[in-house]
């Protein structure tokens, strides 16, 4: 891991700010990612990920603080930023009504180069979408869409790629392929920056911050932000058990409760031990079958519900 | 003897030469929570829309609530709630002005309205809402908001399509809430997700692929079938074939 320094961070964000009237979007968001990263902003919508997306690419001015990417400054220098960076906004934001060959040529045009010339990068992902080279971008399905608008982005070889949300609405399968191409652009040397509201993505980057409601919750790699979860955590499995989750949060001796799946995760106010057995007894005594409580590891999702919590 | 809401059979829609939805086949009975799952191109939004009586089928019958799909589609409309990500709510209105709206979209009579609206404000705490434009609301209340307003007319069956989608992990699950609530009210829900734990919490799921229904049980069924550990698995099973993606 590389030392935290200033001259090496290919992105850095410092107390960003920025409001839509009386809406607060950002609130002195800070954060830097380095050289070779993959790194993933998690939040869900709302959480001011789009608006910081926009501010670092050039596309709007932060209220207060300050962006720089490459080493260049996203208000005074921001053509030389648009001439090196990807970028992959979080709607399909190609043309429609062109044809794959068509969008891929115009872009590679509009940056001074052609398909050909960096055709190894894109390769890996442009044989999916070749045997449709002649259809229009608007007919193609989801994850096709994607894989082209991710071409396009990545046409003129950038040092930095920014990628909006790019897994949103698109299926589990076409999810985990997409996360597989990122990191085989990671390998080429490429720093990424990608938005997403899916916290299981999140063990995919190297590094994350959390974010909610306009503020970072926590900034880490994945495995010392699970490290950090305050307590034990534990999974609750029964028959139906989510429909007893309610009567669950309800008992004295719990301070969380939430559905993950077939199991509930479930905290105790005390931390010593019994806790978790008069769970079991008391699932038994209403009649549930296969009650199982034990403790786990948490995952991204505990660990954001758990900041969100200790937030307010 | 179950009660069947939605009856299908054999349910076909083409455009042209291509066969989005071909020829499937089943029954959801009243208080489930039934999951729609598919791949993206499965054919899942236009199942759904011949369903809602948006859209005519090419072949094939099915009855919503008992109405059929092909001549009893206004009947099927004012039987059935429906939320969406794409619409849901007014966001220029205020809570209390969607609320009237809804409700007066649903026919309620003036008792019911006063009805569903102090259920809904109660349930979900909006009491200092009400004047307040839906708009300027956080994400995660417009989500309960929408589906409250979906099921105020309390409708035999409410279609859900991806009413989870970007929402934080907190409201996701207080939704899920609902959606439990409701069921045990006797309103069966239909409901799409990309969110393979929440197909966990359905009572039986159906999985489209390539316009077909590939697999129908419940989750545990199904991942003992596929030699699953979660509905993440059996999805990357059955999914990974399709030729539509």
């Amino acid at each position: 891991m590389k030392n935290n320094d200033c001259q090496s961070s290919l992105i850095k964000c410092q107390s960003v700010s920025k409001s839509y009237g009386d809406v607060q979007a950002l609130c002195e968001v800070s954060f830097q990612v380095e050289e070779g990263e993959l790194y993933g902003l998690i939040g869900p919508d709302g959480a001011g990920k789009t608006t910081l997306f926009r501010i670092l690419t050039t596309l709007m001015l932060p209220d207060s603080g300050s962006a720089e990417v490459a080493g260049l400054d996203s208000i005074s220098d921001y053509r030389d930023i648009r001439n090196r960076i990807g970028y992959m906004p979080g709607k399909f934001s190609l043309y429609q009504d062109l044809s794959v060959e068509e969008n891929l040529n115009f872009f590679a045009t509009l940056f001074g180069t052609s398909l050909h010339e960096n055709y190894d990068l894109i390769r890996d992902i442009y044989v999916q979408i070749e045997p449709f080279k002649t259809r229009r971008a608007g007919n193609l399905s989801g994850g096709m869409k994607q894989k082209l608008a991710l071409c396009c982005a990545l046409i003129h070889r950038p040092s930095v790629l920014f990628l909006d949300e790019p897994t949103t609405g698109v299926d589990a399968v076409s999810r985990r392929e997409f996360w597989g191409m990122l990191k085989n652009l990671k390998r080429e040397g490429i720093t990424i920056l990608v938005s997403t509201p899916y916290m299981d993505e999140a063990t995919l980057c190297d590094r994350i911050a959390l974010i909610q409601s306009g503020k970072i919750l926590s900034i880490d790699t994945p495995r010392r932000i699970i490290d950090k979860y305050a307590g034990t955590l534990y999974a609750v499995k029964a028959e139906n058990v989510g429909r007893w989750a309610r009567d669950i949060r309800k008992k004295k001796d719990i301070k969380s409760c939430f559905a993950f799946g077939e199991s509930l995760h479930v905290s105790f106010t005390q931390s010593t031990g019994t806790a978790p057995y008069h769970l079991r007894d008391w699932l038994l005594a209403k009649g549930c079958e296969n009650v199982e409580v034990k403790p786990i590891t948490p995952d991204i999702e505990d660990c954001f519900i758990q900041l969100m919590e200790d937030g307010g | 003897m179950k009660e069947i809401v939605i009856q299908v059979d054999e349910l076909t829609k083409e455009f042209g030469h291509f066969v989005a939805v071909d020829k499937i086949t089943f029954e959801v009975y009243k208080s489930e929570i039934f999951g729609f799952l598919g791949a993206n191109g499965a054919g899942k939004t236009t199942a759904m829309r011949m369903l809602c009586g948006l859209s005519v089928p090419s072949s094939g019958n099915a009855t919503v609530a008992g109405f059929d799909v092909y001549r009893q589609t206004e009947q099927i409309k004012k039987s059935i709630g429906y939320m969406s990500q794409k619409f849901s709510l007014y966001e220029d209105l205020t809570v209390a002005e969607n609320i009237h709206l809804f409700g007066g979209i649903y026919g309620l009579t003036n008792r019911q309205m006063k009805e569903g609206r102090d259920r809904l404000v109660e349930r979900l705490g909006l009491h200092n809402e009400m004047k307040k434009r839906v708009g300027a609301l956080p994400m995660g209340w417009k989500q309960k908001l929408a589906f409250s307003l979906a099921i105020l007319h309390r409708p035999r069956v409410v279609f859900l399509d991806e009413p989870t989608g970007g929402v934080d992990p907190i409201t996701r699950r207080q939704f899920w809430d609902l959606i439990y609530e409701a069921t045990e009210e006797g309103i069966t829900v239909f409901v799409t997700t990309h969110y393979m734990d929440e197909a966990e919490y359905c009572d039986r799921i159906s999985m489209m692929v390539d316009g077909k229904i590939e697999a129908l049980d419940s989750p545990a069924n199904l991942k003992r079938r596929f030699s699953a550990s979660s509905m993440d698995e059996v999805f990357f099973q059955l999914a990974r074939g399709a030729k539509r993606n």
